[in-house]
């Protein structure tokens, strides 16, 4: 499968993949509108990882074994069987956290908007390239 | 403490409505102008610091910002220009002389925007470079005055030995910047768009990052008066060695990289301490005379078995023909000029400004006199010093070069904003600095990739003039320079240059 690759070497730190990934898993898509008009503000699905010089974007590896789809309950973590993604199933989800317990990368987190689901990379469905990727001003993303 | 009575140059216009104060700007400043205040959740912005470097410009996610000139309120005055003022005060706090950096930026006459270029109309054939060939190599080095071949062998053969030659696939090469006033990253991008293009760059006067002996059959090494990291190997590595007499950005002084740009790497490469400044002396301390140069050029030549041509840099200078005829015959296979808009990672702003001619008069002159005392094809003429765009790079060739140098366009290529701050070492733009954290924002591969980018579309552009002038060759426009017609020039500049005016005919 595609994945996106860290070449942390080139990663700035500026955050333009969280802006972009909050954006584009927000309401409203918009990004001034996500930032300022939407309460609770959506989450960003990649986290950028920082100590002293060196920084990295961090999102759901989509592991092949992945820890979070053996141990959840209710089957909402799912593997897609076209990209291979690990993805959640919102209407599935239950919100015990043991995918968050079982993540050995921390990558899944509690969505504040409904308190309920477990929010993760989900390779921007839908979209050609992740906006994380597409929008790394430095390539230090790649998804290949 | 006593006010400062420097005002700022700059001004930071936020757009509050567009700014969601995600703080990239934040992030990305070195000058530390864009301050986040958590209580608030808003950015605000000092801009006493502001270089106007645009790099929170480019990266903010809404647009929101923008970065102007800042007015200053001062009464006009023609005589006490606002650099003036700036200046005064600068000086009056610190005591010091004015470093900055790149090439001089005063208004001085640009005589390429005074040169037409020549086209074919109905009584030769222009060419369709997309249909027909057009040679744009170059080889740099000495000609033979004489080819003898011995025609009765089948096929001939030549006796001739030829001179060592660099072979470039476009009369364009990286100027020398060495590995201490740019950044590593900035450097690979050099070395490897000139390996993928097939011309050259050059390591400057900062010795040569162990990495780079890969690329080096596309490096010229510097020796040059600090000889930093000259040794052997060094030598050996490179496709030429060029000895630097003088920089256009600051004829007649030597060089400083300041210590704080001088990082454990730099100081390997250099074979100097981590952070103490690296000074090289205004002048060769071996060299105060043409025949002190020609020993160094033979003891270079010597210590590379006469395989790689010797070229020697010199900063375009009033009495610059007369220099370059003494260095063609000490033996010079290449003489590189500089002129007054040559770059520089540091100088003071004085000479920067002030010392030194424009590079087209000084290769007029220069290609002029080699030519009239029979010595031209003893050595090949590379120019360099504010070359903007292609049209420059023909109308150099017309005027006598076999190729130019370029710096501030490559770097520019790479992200430069010409901020003319590179001797701070905090270059936003990862380019000029040394700090970790900065320069990975130049991440080599897209570097790579714009040169070569610049250098295809220069090469097209160069192809499609010389096509439209009906000429098949480089070869053919080289010196020609009934290909150029001078407009708003002084009878005494078109003489210098000599190029007739716009509207005579042949």
């Amino acid at each position: 499968m595609k994945r996106i690759r860290i070449h942390e070497e080139y990663c700035i730190g500026c955050r333009l993949c969280e802006i972009n990934c909050l954006v584009k898993h927000s309401r409203s898509g918009k990004i001034i509108k996500a930032f300022r008009g939407e309460e609770p503000r959506s989450l960003p699905r990649v986290r950028v990882e920082e100590e002293g010089y060196l920084s990295f974007a961090l999102q759901c590896r989509h592991c092949d074994d992945a820890p979070c789809l053996e141990n959840c309950p209710t089957g909402a973590m799912y593997r897609d069987e076209e990209t291979q993604a690990v993805l959640c199933d919102e209407d599935k989800c239950i919100g015990c956290w043991m995918c968050i317990m079982s993540c050995p990368l921390g990558v899944i987190q509690r969505e504040r908007k409904t308190k309920k689901v477990a929010s993760k990379c989900d390779l921007c469905r839908g979209e050609e390239i992740p906006v994380c990727v597409k929008n790394c001003p430095n390539e230090a993303l790649a998804y290949e | 403490m006593a006010k400062s009575l420097l005002f700022p140059e700059f001004k930071v216009v936020r757009d509050e409505n567009r700014c969601i104060a995600c703080q990239v700007c934040v992030r990305q400043c070195a000058n530390d102008v864009h301050i986040y205040d958590e209580e608030d959740d808003q950015v605000y912005s000092q801009e006493e610091t502001c270089v106007g470097c645009q790099r929170c410009v480019t990266l903010c996610p809404t647009r929101a910002l923008e970065v102007t000139k800042k007015e200053a309120g001062m009464r006009p005055n023609a005589n006490w220009s606002i650099n003036h003022l700036r200046n005064l005060y600068k000086q009056a706090e610190t005591g010091g002389v004015l470093l900055t950096g790149m090439g001089c930026s005063e208004d001085y006459p640009i005589y390429w925007d005074h040169l037409l270029l020549n086209a074919s109309q109905v009584t030769n054939p222009s060419i369709d470079p997309l249909r027909e060939p057009i040679e744009i190599k170059t080889f740099l080095g000495r000609k033979e005055e004489f080819l003898d071949t011995d025609w009765e062998e089948e096929p001939p053969v030549l006796k001739t030995q030829l001179a060592p030659q660099l072979e470039l696939s476009v009369p364009i090469m990286f100027s020398a910047m060495s590995y201490g006033s740019i950044s590593y990253n900035a450097f690979r991008s050099l070395a490897e768009a000139a390996q993928e293009i097939g011309t050259f760059c050059n390591s400057g006067e900062g010795g040569l990052h162990p990495d780079f002996y890969l690329f080096g059959g596309n490096i010229i090494v510097q020796v040059a008066s600090g000889r930093f990291g000259v040794h052997p190997g060094y030598l050996r590595a490179a496709a030429a060695v060029e000895i630097k007499i003088g920089q256009g950005a600051k004829p007649g002084i030597g060089g400083h990289l300041p210590g704080e740009k001088v990082s454990p790497d730099v100081s390997r490469t250099r074979k100097i301490p981590v952070g103490s400044d690296a000074i090289s002396p205004a002048p060769h301390h071996d060299i105060y005379s043409i025949e002190d140069l020609e020993r160094l050029i033979l003891a270079i030549k010597e210590a590379t078995n006469y395989k790689k041509p010797v070229s020697v840099k010199i900063a375009a200078v009033h009495n610059v023909a007369a220099i370059a005829s003494g260095v063609v015959r000490a033996g010079a296979d290449i003489v590189a000029i500089d002129g007054i808009r040559g770059g520089t990672g540091a100088a003071p702003q004085v000479i920067r400004d002030n010392v030194g001619i424009p590079i087209e008069l000084a290769l007029a002159q220069v290609d002029e006199r080699l030519r009239r005392e029979g010595i031209r094809h003893r050595a090949s003429l590379v120019i360099a010093g504010g070359i903007r765009s292609s049209s420059d790079i023909i109308k150099a060739i017309a005027l006598g070069a076999d190729a130019v140098y370029i710096g501030t366009a490559a770097l520019v290529a790479l992200g430069c904003h010409l901020c003319q701050k590179c001797y701070t070492g905090k270059c936003n733009w990862g380019i000029a600095t040394q700090d970790p954290y900065l320069t990975k924002r130049l991440n080599p591969n897209i570097g790579k990739r714009r040169l070569v980018a610049l250098l295809h579309a220069w090469s097209a552009e160069i192809k499609e003039m010389l096509g439209g002038m009906g000429v098949n060759a480089l070869e053919s426009l080289r010196g020609n320079r009934e290909h150029l017609r001078a407009v708003g020039l002084s009878r005494e500049e078109r003489e210098i240059l000599g190029v007739k005016a716009a509207g005579e005919g042949w």
